[in-house]
């Protein structure tokens, strides 16, 4: 298929992953151990289990996964409110697909949907919008989730209910921010990681410059990668020249998409309708400083947060759930107490366990087999 | 033809009246009556129907020349939209059920018919359903002896559901399970995967997306007896219907206790299907199809008998997909075209498009 087969063509894979390992002798990695190379983005994370470019690395390379997978890092208070919001009468509640399963403490959108709610799944906001003028009588929420990739879409969508004067509809806004949440990884005491592949959708929307300060501040390399399983192997090459040479830049890999500054109508329309929070919850994380938005108070009709009681119940993280040690690379996935045990993706207990995009999830689901099996042993020698 | 299917009465049916499905239609009275020998029994038109006994009877004897053992098997269908290119639910229906049977190496003879229908659905759907059942059921040799028809309440249901359930029988020369995989054997599908999933994702017509995709219902009977007249020997066969090929493979692998090895290249999905799933997020390997097979067999068979699948219209684009290891057991490993491996595992749930 054109436009796609190129971008994952085998070859090209074959004499990148030699262009790779060419450059191991630089890295004292027997000694300090692997190096270790975040990809914050969950489409990353994805792409990188879809199709196997884990097991194709070199044992020297660890990937570590991190939290942008908007889904998983969702607080389980704020999946509780939507199910309050969704059981109000008279509501049609509207969601991206796979934000229906998130466990909230009661319920997740999908039994509340069973339970008789009008829950919807909607691709894009203005499809709610859409429900909203085709049903006057009804109040129509659209549950806004995501970093700043989904950001303007939803922005737009409000620009376009206020020209219409459309009143019957409204936000649940969950947005998240991506810069303020690299910072809090790059802050935390236990943090090791060598260098991050950064997000190619929140970066089409932002641009380049936002990442600056990972160079700058923290010595970081940073790249702007893209999704398809040769633009991660070709960021992972980049990165490594990076440290080879003892640069720490920010680099585009994704240049065929990410303009260097961005989409700027898509962050004038964010920048109309949103402002920074002063703090946001985070699954895994904790409470990180303007990681989140909300809505200006000119558009204080469209807040469903404003418009409705919403419960706003702070529920704590499982106290087993290890979640946080595995988004910052201080333990692998399969080495949390719980993973395919008490936490599953039939009965996530974890956010990394809840979506296709959280890294224990993709392990569990796609996983590295070996890694799966001496866990599965391990356990079995406990319990013998 | 048998005893009881020679003796149906000769007489003239009776007409329904008016354009759209009532309560009464389902009451048990006039208005039923007149439906059902209308719609349903003019329609399946066979002797057995036409006696409107309560219960189809077969000689023994009859069926007993076709092989030692009878397989049985239901299904409902509650597909929406009720048309959809490449099909419709009376369609799926029958296909659905025949290929339920056909799996198991048995001749599909006889299916079932229970109708639940919405009230206030148009008699001129009801009848395009039943005429869609009709040539199906012909084209896969099977006859509709015996049905029942419910009418509920708007909104009990949506539109229409259709259950069938089916009677075939086995030869005597046929052993196909799901738990006989072994290591060596190779995995056959008999053509592109997920056209009727993809199909009926685009004509629910949420994504309003322009393409082409048609489902592949289809009544897989005929293909099967070619197949085993090849190679009797399948160890495994089932359609990959809800789940699609990933969970049928699943299945194999758990049952036999065996790994199987699936390879990306070899997989037959046709651009459109992987176009739309680029977009939505989706993998074909779980979309469902209602006309393909998944079948397991000794790999000195596999060659000749691709080449008989492919000289069948059924099975022109078979292909080997894959092979039988032996481990790790109980689970299905993708080698990705890309040249890396991943578990292929069952779905826990609906497949849920991903955000961005």
């Amino acid at each position: 298929m054109k436009y796609v087969d190129e971008f994952r063509d085998p070859e090209k894979a074959k004499s990148l992953i030699k262009a790779i390992n060419s450059v191991a002798h630089h890295f004292d990695t027997d000694d300090k151990g692997p190096l270790q190379i975040m990809e914050f983005c969950g489409g990353h994370t994805h792409t990188i289990f879809r199709y196997g470019v884990e097991q194709l690395l070199p044992k020297w390379i660890e990937l570590v996964h991190g939290p942008g997978c908007p889904v998983c890092v969702l607080p389980m208070g704020r999946v509780d409110d939507c199910v309050a919001l969704a059981e109000r009468p008279n509501v049609i509640f509207t969601t991206f697909g796979d934000a229906m399963r998130v466990p909230g403490s009661r319920k997740s959108l999908l039994q509340a949907k069973a339970d008789g709610a009008d829950v919807r799944m909607v691709y894009s906001p203005l499809d709610a919008l859409h429900l909203a003028r085709t049903n006057p009588d009804k109040e129509v929420i659209f549950f806004a989730l995501g970093f700043e990739t989904t950001m303007p879409s939803t922005a737009l969508t409000v620009l376009e209910a206020n020209r219409d004067g459309i009143g019957n509809f409204s936000l649940f806004c969950n947005h998240i921010t991506t810069v303020p949440t690299i910072k809090a990884i790059l802050d935390s005491p236990d943090m090791r990681l060598d260098g991050f592949l950064a997000p190619g959708h929140v970066s089409m929307i932002v641009g380049e410059r936002p990442f600056d300060f990972v160079a700058e501040r923290y010595d970081k390399p940073i790249v702007i990668t893209g999704f398809e399983p040769l633009d991660i192997l070709q960021s992972i090459w980049m990165l490594l020249q990076q440290l080879v040479s003892g640069r720490a830049d920010v680099e585009n890999q994704y240049a065929r998409i990410v303009p260097a500054d961005g989409n700027p109508p898509g962050l004038d329309a964010i920048a109309q309708v949103f402002e920074l929070r002063e703090f946001f919850e985070w699954r895994g994380l904790g409470s990180i400083d303007h990681s989140g938005v909300s809505m200006r108070d000119e558009f204080a009709q469209y807040d469903a947060e404003r418009k409705f009681a919403v419960p706003n119940l702070k529920i704590a993280d499982p106290k087993s759930c290890q979640c946080g040690e595995v988004l910052k690379g201080t333990i692998r996935p399969w080495e949390c107490k719980v993973f395919g045990s008490a936490c599953t993706p039939e009965r996530p207990m974890g956010a990394l366990m809840v979506s296709s995009e959280g890294a224990c999830a993709a392990y569990y689901n796609f996983g590295d087999l070996e890694a799966l099996l001496a866990n599965h042993r391990n356990k079995q020698a406990v319990v013998g | 033809m048998n005893a009881v299917v020679q003796q149906g009465r000769q007489r003239q049916r009776r007409k329904v009246y008016g354009d759209t499905i009532t309560l009464a239609h389902g009451s048990g009275g006039k208005a039923m009556r007149d439906l059902i020998e209308d719609v349903f029994v003019g329609t399946f038109d066979n002797g057995e129907l036409d006696a409107l006994e309560d219960q189809a009877r077969f000689a023994i004897e009859d069926l007993a020349n076709d092989g030692n053992r009878l397989a049985i098997t239901t299904d409902s269908y509650v597909v929406d939209p009720l048309f959809f290119p490449g099909g419709d639910i009376g369609e799926l229906a029958i296909t659905g059920t025949v290929n339920d049977l056909a799996v198991s190496g048995a001749v599909p003879k006889y299916l079932t018919c229970g109708m639940i229908i919405e009230e206030g659905l148009s008699i001129e759907v009801l009848r395009r359903v039943a005429a869609s059942m009709k040539r199906t059921a012909d084209a896969a040799g099977v006859a509709i002896v015996t049905g029942d028809t419910k009418v509920v309440h708007r909104g009990s249901v949506d539109k229409l559901f259709i259950n069938t359930a089916g009677v075939g029988v086995i030869p005597q020369r046929v052993d196909i399970r799901s738990d006989q995989a072994q290591p060596g054997d190779v995995v056959i599908i008999n053509g592109f995967i997920g056209d009727h999933g993809a199909a009926i994702v685009d004509a629910r017509g949420e994504f309003a997306m322009e393409n082409s995709i048609a489902s592949d219902c289809q009544p897989l009977a005929g293909l099967i007896g070619a197949m085993l007249d090849t190679c009797p020997t399948v160890h495994c066969m089932r359609d990959a219907t809800r789940g699609g090929l990933a969970t049928v493979l699943n299945e194999f692998a758990e049952a036999s206790a065996v790994g199987i090895r699936l390879t990306e290249e070899a997989v037959p999905v046709r651009t459109e299907v992987r176009g739309m799933c680029e977009i939505l997020g989706l993998d074909p390997l779980y979309l469902a199809n209602e006309g393909k097979l998944v079948a397991i067999v000794p790999p000195a068979s596999a060659e000749q008998l691709l080449a008989t699948m492919r000289k069948h219209p059924m099975g022109r684009d078979s292909a080997i997909v894959g092979e039988v290891v032996v481990g790790p057991k109980g689970r299905v490993v993708l080698a990705t075209s890309f040249g890396g491996e991943r578990v292929v595992d069952m779905l826990v749930g609906e497949q849920l498009p991903r955000i961005c």
